[in-house]
């Protein structure tokens, strides 16, 4: 048994996050992709109280939940390319944006490209809100993370890809050059990345999957 | 020197939260000033430090805001090294210490709210949930601390330790108010003698609310239909 398997889901930005992370760490892992409609008895056993992908499994030992599995990976394998910072303010701060696109911006976005049209306007209110709170955040850095990826970036995964192709599947316009002119720059930076490139997911195939699974039930 | 480790907290005295954070403080032995916020008419430095969520804790450390409580508990961690740890060394138990933390915030504590803010058949069925929850993390601890709680003491408490006085501390004011026990010995015997352990502790008795002064905030805020925000 390798000593470090994942347990993900193709189309999935949270296990997307522990991959780059991986990656970034060059960390050799065993990937195990997951069949959410048939779980697999060893997920279950692993996250049995999520039951939900990401899952870690280092050395026997499961951790679910991704912003803790990129914390547990930066400090367990701590001798290249940083993904927390040094410093513990920065450190602090990092993890507040980390934290506000997990629990705030992801769902805003979410809703505001899928929702109902009465919701629509509230949601992209929000979500407008929340871009522009980042496009603060980002000022001129090339990443969230300064001149290289850090958390911020990983878990902005989101934003940096798959809002775009949501956006394509949907029609609906949030992330725009015009508005939000160093967030997109940021978006361009992201999927170019060596790091990240290699571990998104094939375009073409996420664009279909979004469309099939959703398109059905929006209506304009 | 004067300056050099200016801490300043901004808190609510009923706040889960804020406590959180008051506790790390004493653990640490951290000297701070306490400014205590009125959460109708928050003051312009709270909304200045936390622009994003406009909430307490906010602690303020040499003049730099760090806003979410956990967050506030790992730097401070991190940054007054001396003195006992709030988290292991070990990272696995340290994401262990993180997952259990991220449950009882997003999971426990959002079926809480669905509890106070629920009426008849919704709220039965959010009872339920919360009993689940409860025994999620019942079993959870016995998983983590196989020995049993260990003895603790205001000299090493940890960050679980922290988490659970700050919850539960105050259970009595709760049971009095919702009338429903939710940290019963008999179905979480673990997590109901690690709090009874703590309230002992000379430190958490000086931090914990007013029992009294709870209960009436609590009749007030149910009888308004108000809900927890800090």
């Amino acid at each position: 048994m390798a000593q470090v398997q994942l347990f993900g889901l193709w189309g999935s930005p949270f296990s997307c996050r522990v991959e780059i992370a991986l990656k970034l760490k060059g960390v050799e892992y065993e990937y195990i992709e997951e069949d959410l409609s048939n779980k697999s008895p060893l997920l279950l056993q692993y996250n049995p109280i999520h039951k939900k992908v990401p899952v870690l499994v280092h050395k026997r030992k499961p951790i679910a939940e991704s912003l803790v599995i990129l914390e547990y990976i930066d400090e367990t394998w701590n001798e290249r390319n940083p993904i927390l910072p040094h410093d513990p303010y920065e450190r602090a701060t990092a993890r507040f944006w980390a934290k506000f696109i997990d629990e705030k911006c992801i769902f805003a976005l979410w809703k505001a490209c899928w929702s109902e049209e009465k919701e629509r306007e509230e949601a992209a209110r929000e979500a407008c809100e929340h871009l522009q709170t980042l496009e603060d955040v980002l000022k001129d850095k090339r990443f969230f993370g300064g001149d290289m990826i850090g958390l911020v970036d990983i878990v902005a995964n989101f934003m940096g890809f798959w809002l775009g192709i949501i956006e394509e599947a949907t029609g609906v316009k949030l992330l725009t050059e015009e508005k939000y002119p160093k967030l997109y720059k940021w978006s361009e930076e992201f999927v170019n990345c060596s790091a990240i490139k290699e571990n998104l997911p094939p375009r073409d195939k996420l664009l279909a999957y979004m469309r099939a699974r959703y398109g059905v039930s929006i209506t304009y | 020197m004067e300056g050099e480790n200016e801490v300043k907290l901004h808190g609510m005295w009923a706040s889960t939260y804020s406590k959180r954070v008051e506790l790390a403080l004493k653990v640490k032995g951290i000297p701070y000033e306490y400014i205590e916020e009125d959460l109708r008419n928050k003051s312009p430095l709270l909304l200045q430090y936390n622009p994003v969520y406009k909430k307490v804790p906010v602690l303020v450390h040499n003049g730099k805001p760090i806003a979410e409580s956990y967050i506030i508990l790992e730097y401070i961690d991190e940054t007054w090294q001396n003195g006992p740890r709030l988290l292991p060394q070990d990272p696995y138990q340290r994401a262990q210490i993180r997952f259990w933390a991220s449950f009882i915030q997003q999971q426990l504590f959002g079926s809480f709210y669905k509890l106070i803010s629920s009426n008849g058949e919704e709220q039965e069925k959010a009872v339920e949930e919360v009993f689940e929850k409860m025994n999620v993390l019942e079993k959870g601890m016995k998983e983590l601390l196989p020995e049993g709680v260990p003895e603790v003491d205001g000299n090493n408490s940890g960050v679980l330790d922290i988490l659970v006085t700050a919850t539960f501390g105050p259970y009595k004011a709760h049971e009095e108010v919702f009338g429903l026990k939710v940290l019963d010995p008999e179905k979480y015997p673990l997590l109901f003698s690690w709090v009874q352990k703590l309230n002992e502790i000379p430190l958490v008795k000086g931090v914990l609310p007013p029992h009294d002064k709870l209960v009436a905030l609590l009749q007030f805020m149910k009888q308004n239909g108000l809900k927890p925000s800090s």
